[in-house]
């Protein structure tokens, strides 16, 4: 007689939430009458999302293991689904902007069309929308959140595969540049399905290892066993395939091109909630599994945090293209957040640098998102604008713009009163504290090198001449205006008063299992 | 009345003004800078009472205010002044509204748009009015995060001010002077966090007050580790000889009062950092790095004045003299005894007063003849003899005559440093030689002699092109020409105050050294100096 596992319904209410609405969003796509799909769409996504926010904040506190096992409820799961689903919400808005574009949308009408054939030329100047996003992204929004979620290796590696696959998709789907856009997609995919299998060929080994995919189960048999060159080796493969996601060097490949190609909405919610996913799958897997062997990993995490930040911030200095320099700000950030991941108290589960790294990730999600939403509005007769050099003396033409991107910009640099140094403060600290300090001081080093092509975008928007036949500055509709307005005034007050979010941070940073 | 929050209203004021001034609407200028003005006379007026609310017998900090902040970290919003701080506070008050009235037309109103970046007169006050906010944070604040915060936060004002609205080559200078800052500053903050770190496993709660981690005893190699730390941010800041190319850029780049507030209070922040962090904190460390540190100081006050001989640039002249003086300072502070401390801290408000004189006087010689070039002028103190009187004093200050305010610091700098330290105090007297140089060829090249350059051409020979803001002197007449070469009511009201204040402190500081002796003496026996015991170099 086979028993079907307990389910807490209650605490597993913020993923149901998000799935429910993803599938309902197909069902949408496939009976909903066009005229209204759109509309309806973004209702069932922000329904699911907003929802999975407020479910997560009434489960604040919840520390239970459900579905036999499979998931944990707890301090830090709840807290980055928080985010996810937040940030998820504030992407799918930047989603539904229809003022920017002539065409009313980043996405293309219809992906399956050919690039250059007729019907591709005839759908270009259409304004015909299509909707399959908002399902998609749902699915994706979903699999992030089970991901920082899952107990068991079996269950990250289903969430890892329901993140990417709409993730993919998505990436491919650019109204302007499709060719690039498709080339981003393929690249993601191809690379993203080998990180899969370096995933996969870490859990058989760790199970060969252990005799269990539990998390709880490889602690004690990583206890027991030391060093199993086995599960050694499984560890290095699973720490890849996640470091993969994370886009650390010197697994960050695909960055570049993806973020690039990509439509700027779909960059500006890869950005940000996948980092948060995979660190949160990073966070779990070293903390629980690994936590009480972390001679294990520590070594490995020390250097690719120093690699991806000088390749970060290095890389970072020769791009022209504000979505390229904005990736490799990406790969620089995720060094920063691993600074973080190290300063794991080694007596409990978690520790300053478990509550530091998840404020960094909030921090990071808000600011990255705002700073590609400014990106979205600076566009000439070919869209966005993204080469630097047009951005030149944006500030005289259109002086909010420049001042809202430059706070996002100051506080990617981490510059004081603006949340980044917080956060920065936050995961510096947590590494010094546990001895790491000449991790600390290359971190601050490389901000100091990423601060220049920062700054020096500041300077363009600034201190030059505008260009004679410069881009425009599109006026926001509603959505984007909301995001940006969210996105500035958080990452001001989570520089000025971070008190409570901070605090909540400290007392969520709890795993169980 | 001491219950009144001086410090931080002062902090407040001018960072609200700041941003009303920036929403004043677009052709209200002159309501902008109305506003910029009298809120710094109002910053004045408060420094001022705060100085008379200041017990100089009393406690080592006073005027303090405390609130928890960031409880996460243990980082208060602590406020509270010594009598260091203070006199850097009252230079602050004394400095921004004469800055604030010597930009006065510096934007004419056919400027705005020209430009790009929003070179509006609005954003130049509120970027002014936000520095001096910061500027007060840096030198009131007694948790270290919150002096970190302040100090980075303050480079964002000065940035924007020299980026969008210097000389030509300013987006270099301004990137220049941010990097600079922010490398020291983060080295800073490493620094910063591993005294946290000490403090909580010392007391068991981490804290940044400056009252608890001046009690730490921490072990000689971490105090070493952590002196370097915030050694290298402050010389970077000060600047001290290996850490200064970026002033001279940023000197000569910044607009003029920008450049004031540049060099007259931001660059202090490192001679302060010195004697309120390195020195108390790190008493061993400062001790054992002492010899090191006063080989750079005296190396800089030769140096920056050999290079300051070399300069055509008026403006950079300027600002090597200040990288001179900066190398008095940083050997007043490291000779360890309370004189020469005293006189250091003397040296620092002193400096602000002449320097800032000297850059404003410099830069209204150069709103008249458009160029930064000593080569470019000739004999204007026959034309403008108020200019050229000013000028002579303002150099004559700087060089540290008899009679004005300098005088009196370096003396008691050079005479407090000579009983511990007699060899580098020999070599810096070297220094004042120099100084005589590099100031009187500067004055006798542009103020005396043939008349030469643009300035001097007669209007009827050849039409003049005015630089920058420069006065009616292309388009009037011959006579009114000459006259108006020399000083405006509005500049004179500018120069009349420091003037006042260079020959006042020059014949009376005693005011100023009551108020800094009780905290340079208490921060010396911090640091465990006695006048015996530093003659290492004997």
């Amino acid at each position: 007689m086979i028993h079907a596992p307990d389910l807490s319904l209650a605490a597993l209410a913020p993923l149901l939430f998000v799935f429910v609405a993803a599938c309902v969003g197909v069902l949408v796509e496939a009976f909903g009458p066009r005229e209204h799909r759109h509309a309806v769409q973004l209702a069932v996504a922000m329904v699911g999302t907003l929802g999975a926010f407020v479910c997560t904040l009434l489960l604040a506190g919840t520390q239970e293991i459900t579905a036999g096992g499979a998931l944990a409820v707890d301090g830090a799961a709840l807290f980055l689904q928080a985010t996810i689903a937040g940030l998820g919400a504030l992407a799918l808005l930047l989603f539904a902007e229809r003022a920017l574009d002539p065409a009313r949308s980043a996405f293309v009408a219809s992906a399956a069309v050919p690039v250059g054939s007729p019907r591709d030329r005839e759908l270009a100047t259409s304004t015909q929308v299509q909707t399959e996003i908002y399902p998609l992204a749902t699915f994706a929004i979903g699999g992030m959140m089970l991901f920082t979620a899952a107990n068991d290796l079996l269950v990250m590696f289903v969430a890892l595969e329901v993140l990417s696959l709409p993730l993919y998709l998505i990436s491919g789907m650019s109204r302007r540049r499709r060719l690039l856009s498709q080339e981003a997609a393929v690249k993601y995919f191809l690379l993203g399905a080998f990180a899969s299998a370096f995933f996969l060929y870490g859990l058989a080994l760790v199970y060969g290892a252990t005799g269990s995919v539990r998390l709880a189960d490889i602690r004690s048999a990583a206890v027991a066993g030391g060093g199993d060159v086995l599960l050694l080796l499984g560890l290095g493969l699973l720490v890849v395939g996640l470091l993969f996601k994370a886009s650390v060097a010197p697994f960050h490949s695909w960055t570049p091109d993806v973020y690039q190609g990509a439509p700027t909405p779909v960059t500006a919610f890869m950005a940000a909630c996948t980092k948060v996913a995979a660190f949160g799958a990073i966070l779990r897997l070293l903390y629980v599994a690994f936590g009480t062997s972390e001679w294990t990993w520590r070594p490995l995490i020390y250097g690719v945090a120093i690699v991806s930040m000088i390749v970060g911030a290095v890389l970072g200095l020769t791009q022209t293209d504000l979505k390229r320099m904005l990736a490799y700000s990406s790969i620089a950030h995720a060094g920063f957040l691993l600074t973080g991941v190290i300063g794991l108290s080694v007596a409990g589960g978690g520790g300053s640098g478990l509550a530091a790294t998840m404020f960094y990730l909030l921090t990071y999600g808000l600011t990255t998102i705002g700073a590609f939403a400014v990106l979205t509005l600076v566009r000439d007769g070919d869209g966005e604008a993204g080469h630097l050099s047009q951005w030149a003396g944006l500030a005289s033409r259109s002086p909010v713009t420049a001042a809202v991107m430059a706070l996002f910009l100051l506080a990617l640099a981490g510059i004081p009163l603006t949340a980044g140094f917080t956060a920065k403060f936050a995961v510096f600290r947590a590494a010094i504290e546990s001895g790491a300090w000449p991790l600390a001081v290359v971190a601050l080093l490389a901000s100091a090198v990423a601060a220049f092509f920062y700054l020096r975008v500041i300077v363009l928007m600034y201190f030059s001449q505008p260009a004679a036949d410069g881009p425009t500055v599109g006026v926001p509709g509603l959505p984007t205006t909301i995001v940006l307005a969210l996105t500035a005034t958080a990452t001001l007050a989570l520089g000025i008063v971070p008190g409570a979010v901070l605090d909540l941070a400290d007392r969520a940073a709890i795993f169980v299992g | 009345m001491s219950d009144f929050p001086f410090l931080l209203v002062m902090i407040a004021l001018p960072a609200v003004a700041a941003a009303v001034v920036a929403a004043v609407p677009r052709g209200r200028d002159l309501l902008a800078k109305q506003i910029s003005l009298g809120v710094s006379l109002g910053v004045l007026v408060l420094a001022v009472l705060a100085t008379v609310a200041f017990d100089t017998g009393g406690d080592r900090f006073q005027l303090t205010t405390s609130v928890s902040w960031i409880a996460e970290f243990g980082v208060r919003f602590a406020l509270g002044v010594d009598g260091i701080a203070l006199v850097m506070l009252l230079l602050i008050g004394v400095l921004v509204p004469l800055v604030i009235v010597a930009s006065w037309d510096d934007l004419a109103p056919g400027d705005e748009g020209s430009v790009p970046g929003g070179r509006s007169v609005r954003a130049y006050f509120a970027w002014l009015l936000l520095l001096e906010a910061m500027m007060v944070g840096v030198f009131a604040a007694t948790d270290i995060f919150l002096f970190y915060v302040f100090f980075e936060a303050m480079l964002v004002p000065m940035y924007f001010l020299i980026g969008s609205f210097g000389g030509p080559r300013r987006q270099y200078a301004a990137v220049k002077f941010f990097l600079y800052s922010l490398v020291g500053g983060l080295i800073m903050l490493a620094a910063v966090i591993g005294l946290y770190v000490v403090s909580n496993s010392q007391l068991g709660e981490g804290t940044f007050a400056f009252d608890a981690l001046r009690q730490l005893d921490i072990t000689p190699g971490v105090q070493k580790l952590l002196f370097l730390g915030f050694f290298v941010a402050f010389a970077i800041k000060a600047p001290l000889v290996p850490f200064h190319t970026w002033l001279p850029d940023s000197g000569s780049e910044a607009p003029i009062g920008s450049a004031v507030l540049l060099v007259g209070v931001l660059d202090k922040v490192g001679t302060f950092g010195f004697l309120r962090y390195c020195l108390p904190l790190f008493p061993e460390a400062s001790r054992y790095f002492a010899p090191y540190v006063l080989v750079l100081a005296v190396a800089g006050i030769l140096y920056a004045a050999l290079l300051a001989m070399g300069q055509s640039d008026m403006k950079r002249l300027v600002a090597y003299t200040s990288i001179s003086h900066f190398g008095f300072i940083a050997l007043g502070i490291f000779a360890f005894t309370t004189e020469a401390g005293t006189g250091a801290v003397l040296y620092m408000v002193n400096h602000g007063i002449a320097t800032g004189l000297l850059f404003l006087v410099v830069g209204m010689l150069i709103a008249r003849g458009g160029s930064r070039q000593i080569g470019d002028y000739g004999g204007v103190g026959a034309r403008a003899p108020l200019l050229s009187g000013a000028f002579l004093l303002a150099g004559l200050a700087s060089l540290a005559m008899p009679g004005t305010n300098s005088f009196v610091s370096e003396f008691l700098v050079l005479i407090g440093s000579f009983p511990t330290r007699p060899v580098f105090t020999i070599l810096a007297t070297v220094g004042i030689i120099l100084a005589a140089l590099y100031i009187l060829l500067m004055y006798q090249r542009t103020m005396h002699g043939p008349p030469r350059g643009p300035l001097m051409v007669e209007p009827d020979d050849e039409p003049v092109a005015a630089g920058g803001g420069a006065t009616a002197v292309a388009t009037a007449p011959a006579r009114a020409s000459l006259r108006a070469l020399d000083l405006s009511r509005r500049e004179l009201a500018v120069v009349t105050p420091l003037v006042a204040l260079i020959i006042g402190l020059g014949v009376y500081p005693q005011p100023l050294l009551s108020l800094i002796e009780p905290a340079v003496a208490a921060t010396m026996s911090d640091v465990g100096a006695d006048t015996g015991s530093g003659g290492t170099d004997r």
